[in-house]
């Protein structure tokens, strides 16, 4: 039986050691100046340098902003589109929530091709110059299902004739969501805030399709391009081993934040 | 008057309507007629007609199914042993395995590039596989993961107090237990395999085409027609898988509720 446990571990660890030496690799490559990966040429942050002041880093810049920027405002206006309309969704019955909730669920199960197809078809047919709106428009319509999703089970809690009282005690239905509904359901909707925005920040196949041909990048179109014209350029490296540095801090602070929230509980 | 609470999810029929159900009317449109405007059929048709188009479309499917059955046979021990290994929900080990979900594909995908460039491994269909399944196999890990830790463990111990031995209590009662995490990681994994365009690209340099690529090249090029055609194809093998696993996914959820 020890022998049996030993060996599950090893496995575990081998498996570890496997799906995290690619990364491991990029970081440790990229403090060294070499072009071709696996020369070590001594230490060096060079390669940092150039990301942050080389020649790359003006169009790397209005990238990250571009990517941030739309994620911000897609993960707000999906929370906004996708909060109010759980609240309705919720009361609905019968035929009119099968309908609403089959729409829902389509950006969910399609794959990010047809998605990023379907929509550019979509503004090609109406004739729009695709641009950061229409990346924006494209964000919000995959984002806001998650949202729908993650208030929904917070209106279920809820105790279901406040909204009533509220009306019957003289509050515009504006008022009531604002102060009866939307604190009881806070939690779901900073959830889909933070769905919606990692979604949107991640998103590639979608923004490719609708980003149109005026130059906009995201960040990952502009890995995309910047990878197919020349490979791995090792301005590639530093950036990758920050993005991955970002993205584990994010998760760390997310975790930590829902096992407070569970300890409070 | 009062404002019904239904009345708030009207904006986002009305958004639904125009952004996700007509794009999609779009697709039919579009694959249903030809460059002049008359409906036809000619755009399936050509896929069937073009040799190289049909063979990628069959050799994605293969690499997909490839992918799967390796993500399986590497991913159901791993999450079988953290199942078995008592490691809390948070442990760093899980959260290990799960991390990789929240990375960008494309830098995952060039992550792998670089330790192929690394080992001075040719980058070929080898690659290809290899690089998919680390990309994919987080996917498969973490529903597996999560049905095997949720599972009731005194259905194990009852075989065991049975006279079943530990492979007997593994293939009868584990694994048929374990079936509604296999099918959403096997789901999970297959559907974005066979969708993927970038990832072979960048995998392969450009020497192996997916059929996902096969669609973006043709919307690229402005042959929008032909394009939608393929994606309407690439989405009726999806609905297909997903019916199938639907089915399948209700009958091992009855199978649980029943034991």
């Amino acid at each position: 039986m020890k022998a049996g446990k030993f060996f599950a571990k090893a496995y575990l660890w081998l498996l570890l050691i496997l799906m995290y030496s690619p990364i491991a690799i990029i970081a440790i490559f990229s403090f060294t100046e070499a072009k071709v990966l696996g020369n070590w040429t001594g230490f060096s942050l060079k390669l940092y340098e150039n990301l942050f002041s080389g020649s790359i880093s003006n169009s790397l810049f209005k990238a990250v902003e571009n990517t941030l920027s739309i994620g911000v405002l897609s993960a707000f206006f999906s929370t906004l589109l996708g909060s109010i309309a759980a609240v309705g969704i919720y009361n609905l019955k019968g035929r009119k929530k099968q309908a609403i909730t089959f729409l829902n669920n389509i950006p969910m199960l399609n794959p990010d091709i047809i998605t990023g197809i379907s929509l550019f078809l979509l503004f090609v047919a109406v004739g729009v110059t695709q641009g950061y709106l229409t990346v924006l428009l494209a964000h919000v319509s995959f984002c806001t299902p998650y949202v729908v999703l993650s208030v929904m089970p917070k209106l279920r809690q809820m105790e279901a004739n406040t909204y009533e009282a509220a009306l019957d005690l003289g509050a515009t239905p504006g008022q009531a969501l604002r102060k009866v509904i939307l604190p009881q359901i806070r939690p779901g909707v900073v959830s889909g805030f933070i769905l919606a925005f990692t979604l949107s920040i991640d998103d590639f196949a979608v923004t490719l399709f609708t980003k149109g041909n005026q130059g906009l990048e995201t960040l990952s179109t502009f890995i995309y391009a910047d990878a197919r014209k020349g490979g791995l350029t090792p301005e590639l490296r530093p950036l990758m081993t920050v993005v991955f540095l970002v993205v584990l801090l994010l998760l760390l602070l997310i975790n930590y934040r829902s096992s407070k929230n569970t300890n409070k509980k | 008057m009062r404002i019904k609470r239904t009345t708030w999810a009207l904006p986002y029929f009305i958004f639904l309507l125009l952004f996700v159900a007509l794009p999609l009317v779009m697709v039919l449109f579009y694959a249903f007629h030809g460059r002049d405007g008359g409906i036809t059929l000619a755009n399936f048709v050509r896929f069937f007609q073009t040799p190289e188009d049909l063979h990628t479309f069959v050799y994605s499917i293969e690499i997909a199914l490839i992918t799967t059955v390796l993500c399986l046979l590497l991913g159901y021990p791993a999450a079988w042993i953290m199942s078995n290994s008592n490691l809390s929900r948070s442990s760093i080990t899980v959260m290990l395995f799960i991390l990789p979900m929240w990375i960008n594909m494309l830098i995952r995908t060039l992550a792998t590039v670089a330790l192929f460039d690394f080992l001075r491994a040719p980058l070929g269909e080898a690659t290809l596989i290899f690089g998919m399944v680390y990309n994919f196999l987080p996917f498969m890990i973490y529903p597996i993961y999560n049905t095997l830790s949720k599972m009731n463990k005194s259905y194990i111990e009852a075989a065991q107090d049975l006279g079943a031995n530990p492979v007997t209590v593994f293939t009868k009662v584990t694994v048929p237990l374990s079936m509604p995490g296999v099918l959403s990681g096997v789901l999970m994994v297959f559907m974005p395999t066979i969708s993927t365009f970038a990832v072979a690209e960048l995998l392969t340099m450009n020497k192996i085409k997916l059929f996902g690529t096969t669609i973006q090249e043709n919307i690229n090029n402005g042959m929008w027609n032909y394009g939608a055609a393929l994606a309407l194809i690439m989405l009726v093998i999806i609905g297909i898988t997903m019916l199938f696993s639907d089915s399948e996914q209700e009958q091992a959820n009855e199978a649980g509720g029943l034991i």
